[in-house]
């Protein structure tokens, strides 16, 4: 799914030709992405300004919001930068390494894509939890805001970089480690900069998914304020306390980061295709 | 690059732990916390009235939402590969969207559309109840799967190219018998990856459907409401019970997604 999402953002531009156009087609088209996705999404911009501008700030700034949305970009960041690391690792291992199970692995790795994510937070809690048989309980602390992200989102570097790692010219690497170079410089030289396109976009999936992940972190976490807390079940809270002016405003901040990423996504792709 | 043999064996091993610490202990042992204390306890957790219940309805939302993204997703890909318009662009961005968007979020805009003041109250002041009950619900369900199948047709629809569809229509088929005998055959393995998908999505969402369920017991509780309930008022047994069901469902459709790349790829 990663790779679904990493390789086939961009769609449109492709071949067809100019014909007899399919209106009534088009038309329901249109008409359901508005009636599903548009109009509800137009209904929180416009409840986010309902104070207007000031209403709006009001919102964002106060100091449970924004300790939220900062403990949010800063355990993003930090998971982004681990499965950054071990996704490409992994991908690695499980393109150029050979071992028994490597197959059975492979397929593992969509896992946490399937599983639902209230699973998730569970299944973590069984090893890292209070009853943990191997002594760590994470529960109610931010490491458990990191390790509920590293869960959910493993999938998506590790997907964008495998088929890049499959399809690299090998004679490339050959030829450098003929002329002296050591595994080191070409792995710096090389490889990396070959599998960058790949780590870019699944570091950037990975980070808009992290942003917005609910379900995983809402029984893990404790949701304490000021300690815990995430974006997303900040604006949960303002929903169910009847704030939804308040739910609204952080929730546009949200999506407008999630949308930045994914044009980051788009781009990175573009550049891949042109170099 | 030729890795010297403890290299490789380091790499290896420090990629077995990390999925291992992350992803296959944690599973494991949910596995074995549920079933610890034999299989009478778990099987009656998830044969109670409720728990039947939410099961029923998480079916139900499978049930809806799934066909009609599949439609969607198929006629949406046929357009967006197969006739080039100038709104294809803006189209491609919306369908992106429910990937972009949190899941609290999609419940709340359900909610603010729908609720007291909303442009569309007047569903519910007509006595069409939409939050807190089914059809919010569903709508959600709809709203987070928009893009699987679209997404995983567009590349298929891509690669087999128009030269077949061409063929039969010189041939004297309409474009209804091209559509069916010749390009959904060739689609087919994408389009069915592609509702795996959803349905793997439909089946396990919890944030944007508790946000417009009310989750009320026995009512508008679906598997992963339930699973979240029982752990919260501390009914483990029943809060594993219901996540291995869930769980036993994801492998499930990860196998079908195993199977059908390889399809694929064929």
């Amino acid at each position: 799914m990663a790779e679904a999402l990493a390789l086939r953002l961009r769609l449109s531009g492709q071949v067809g030709e100019r014909d007899r156009a399919p209106w009534l087609g088009r038309g329901a088209i249109v008409l359901y992405l508005s009636a599903i996705v548009l109009l509800p999404l137009a209904a929180v911009l416009s409840k986010s300004l309902e104070g207007g501008l000031a209403g709006f700030w009001d919102a964002v700034s106060s100091p449970e919001s924004v300790a939220a949305l900062k403990l949010t970009v800063i355990a993003s960041l930090i998971v982004v930068a681990i499965n950054g690391a071990f996704g490409t690792l992994v991908a690695w291992v499980l393109v150029r390494d050979e071992f028994p199970g490597k197959r059975i692995l492979g397929a593992f790795i969509d896992l946490p894509f399937a599983l639902p994510t209230i699973v998730a937070g569970i299944t973590l809690m069984t090893l890292y939890g209070p009853d943990s048989p191997i002594g760590i309980d994470v529960t109610f602390t931010k490491a458990a805001v990191v390790l509920a992200l590293l869960f959910v989102t493993l999938p998506f570097v590790v997907r964008a970089v495998q088929p890049l790692l499959m399809e690299m010219d090998r004679e490339m690497e050959e030829a450098a480690a003929s002329l002296g170079a050591g595994n080191l410089t070409i792995f710096r030289r090389i490889v990396f900069p070959n599998l960058l396109p790949g780590i870019g976009a699944g570091v950037a999936l990975a980070f808009a998914r992290a942003l917005g992940e609910f379900g995983s972190l809402i029984l893990i976490t404790g949701n304490l304020p000021f300690k815990t807390l995430v974006s997303s079940v900040f604006i949960y809270q303002q929903i169910e306390s009847g704030n939804t002016s308040g739910a609204a405003a952080v929730s546009v901040v949200l999506l407008a980061a999630s949308l930045a990423l994914l044009a980051a996504v788009g781009l990175i792709q573009r550049w891949a295709v042109r170099r | 690059m030729s890795l010297s043999a403890p290299s490789r064996w380091g790499l290896r091993t420090l990629a077995l732990a990390y999925l291992a610490a992350l992803l296959l202990v944690p599973v494991g042992m949910i596995f074995y916390k549920t079933f610890e204390h034999g299989l009478a306890a778990p099987v009656g957790a998830i044969t109670s009235p409720n728990a039947i219940h939410a099961l029923e309805l998480t079916l139900l939302m499978v049930a809806i939402a799934v066909p009609l993204n599949a439609v969607f997703g198929v006629v949406c890909a046929i357009l967006l590969v197969r006739h080039r318009w100038w709104g294809n662009g803006a189209i491609d961005a919306i369908i992106n969207l429910p990937f972009a968007v949190s899941p609290v979020v999609i419940g709340l805009s359900l909610f603010l559309l729908y609720g007291l003041g909303g442009w569309f109250a007047g569903f519910s002041e007509a006595g069409f109840q939409i939050l807190f009950a089914v059809p919010g619900m569903v709508l959600a369900s709809v709203f987070v799967s928009v893009p699987f199948v679209v997404r995983e047709t567009v590349p298929v629809l891509q690669e087999v190219g128009t030269e077949q569809e061409q063929a039969a229509s010189t041939l004297g088929a309409s474009a209804w018998q091209t559509f069916w005998r010749v390009t959904l055959p060739s689609i087919r393995w994408g389009v069915a990856y592609g509702v795996v998908l959803t349905t793997a999505r439909v089946l396990g969402e919890f944030g944007a459907v508790s946000v417009v369920s009310g989750k009320i017991s026995g009512q508008t509780e679906t598997l992963p409401i339930f699973v979240a309930k029982q752990f919260e008022e501390f009914n483990y047994t029943g809060a594993y019970a219901g996540a291995i069901l869930l769980a036993f469902l994801a492998l499930t459709a990860l196998l079908a997604m195993n199977l059908l790349k390889g399809k694929e790829d064929a």
